[in-house]
């Protein structure tokens, strides 16, 4: 009875992990690196230059719009013009993707930092708090939820993106789109799209959960 | 450096259907035809969901959601379903996922405008059409306009992309060149599309200078 072309999930059951590179178990790894280490990156990279930008004002107009310009570069191109540099790795991946990360979490800091009332600012240093301090325990707590509203972007965003990579064959789950492309078959298409919106919804859930735990004063407020 | 040399020095790039011109043409075409027919579904919708109120949480859902949808697998499905006897299994994905920008900026620009500013339109005696057309437009103006920049940005690139399952414009160059280790045409492209994308970015901050009025970008003082 198993004559006719397999069903998407007997087709998902006989390539999730063949033990053969290029498994789905395989290409679901590879895409999370691909996808979570620009995340992360950005965010590392686009605190320090954000809080530059607050702390120098004159800062913030060039560098919200290098990376505005940045952010216009189709991925693609500067896919192929990075292999010059590193190669056909994942890093020719990850590099733009933390490109455009940073050009969306940039902002998200200043605008995070921008939201802090002066009033509280303004007792904090009269309570005593160092700079440091009052950036640590008051700025920063204030500024998570828009600074998380960014990441959900730039999580849901980077998840999709990497599969672009699939055509300098570093795609993680993309590379089910190519496969699928040179030899028509469609159960590939299928399965690779729902991992990864399934992969960017468990990405957005987390930072919603991330942001409940992380301001529980926001819920507090509203409640009252 | 000598791959761009290669490129743009070949002559045989100057001319016939595979030729710089043409290709730029074509991805021009392309992306001009997607961002309209995106644009002429996602404005009046937005209009509508925002000056109406109805329907904002399917704007905001929809464009987090393709926000998600990866763009090549998208266009690989398209593409598996409806053949490439034209260029619409290409075009539609395109026009799909360029909607949701225009439309939830659109939204949220309707949506953002003081409800004073409103009810002063509305005081001054002018009718519903009258309000949206000559208060609520130009003043959402530049999140209408930022919706539109987003989705040309993301045109742009998809339309690069869509060479993939043979469409042409620019991506051809670095699609073809990829899979032959032509790598002075992968180069060459490559910094075509890249010029191509800043120009299109350029024109966007240009159009918001002479579209939005001083009032509204506050270019005029008027405190």
């Amino acid at each position: 009875m198993n004559d006719g072309p397999p069903t998407i999930w007997e087709w998902v059951a006989r390539n999730w992990d063949t033990g053969r590179v290029g498994s789905i178990k395989d290409l679901l790894g590879d895409h999370l690196v691909m996808s979570l280490v620009p995340i992360v990156a950005g965010l590392v990279l686009a605190l320090p230059l954000g809080l530059a930008s607050v702390r120098w004002r004159w800062l913030y107009q060039p560098t919200a719009g290098l990376f505005n310009v940045i952010y216009a570069l189709p991925s693609l191109p500067v896919f192929m013009l990075l292999i010059s540099v590193t190669g056909l790795s994942k890093t020719t991946v990850i590099i733009p993707l933390t490109f455009y990360a940073m050009a969306v979490l940039i902002p998200a800091v200043v605008d995070g930092l921008g939201s802090v009332p002066d009033h509280v600012r303004q007792s904090a240093v009269a309570m005593g708090f160092t700079p440091l301090r009052r950036l640590v325990r008051v700025e920063l707590p204030i500024a998570t939820p828009v600074v998380l509203a960014g990441l959900r972007v730039v999580a849901v965003s980077s998840i999709s993106l990497v599969s672009v990579g699939a055509l300098i064959g570093q795609g993680g789950l993309g590379m089910l789109f190519t496969r699928a492309y040179q030899n028509p078959f469609m159960p590939p298409v299928v399965v690779g799209i729902v991992l990864i919106v399934a992969l960017a919804l468990v990405a957005d859930g987390l930072l919603v959960l991330a942001q409940r735990l992380l301001t529980p004063w926001v819920r507090a407020r509203r409640a009252s | 450096m000598t791959w761009l040399g290669d490129f743009f020095g070949d002559p045989a790039n100057w001319s016939g259907p595979g030729g710089i011109p043409m290709r730029l043409l074509e991805h021009l075409e392309f992306s001009v035809l997607a961002l309209l027919l995106a644009a002429l579904v996602a404005i009046p919708l937005g209009l509508l969901i925002g000056h109406t109120g109805r329907g904002g949480l399917v704007v905001v859902v929809s464009a987090n959601l393709s926000r998600a949808l990866p763009t090549l697998g998208l266009l690989v499905m398209f593409v598996l379903l409806l053949g490439t006897a034209s260029i619409w299994p290409v075009i539609i994905p395109l026009v799909l996922l360029s909607v949701p920008p225009i439309l939830v900026n659109t939204f949220e620009g309707i949506r953002g405008v003081d409800p004073e500013l409103r009810d002063a339109a509305y005081g001054m005696g002018l009718r519903g059409g009258q309000v949206l057309g000559r208060v609520l437009v130009p003043v959402a103006l530049p999140l209408i306009l930022l919706g539109l920049r987003l989705s040309a940005i993301q045109v742009v690139a998809t339309t690069t992309v869509a060479a993939y399952t043979g469409l042409g414009g620019l991506g051809r160059f670095v699609i073809d060149g990829f899979a032959t280790k032509d790598y002075a045409s992968v180069v060459g492209g490559s910094v075509l599309i890249v010029l191509f994308a800043l120009v299109v970015q350029l024109g966007f901050t240009l159009a918001q200078r002479v579209t939005v009025s001083p009032g509204v970008s506050r270019r005029l003082k008027t405190r």
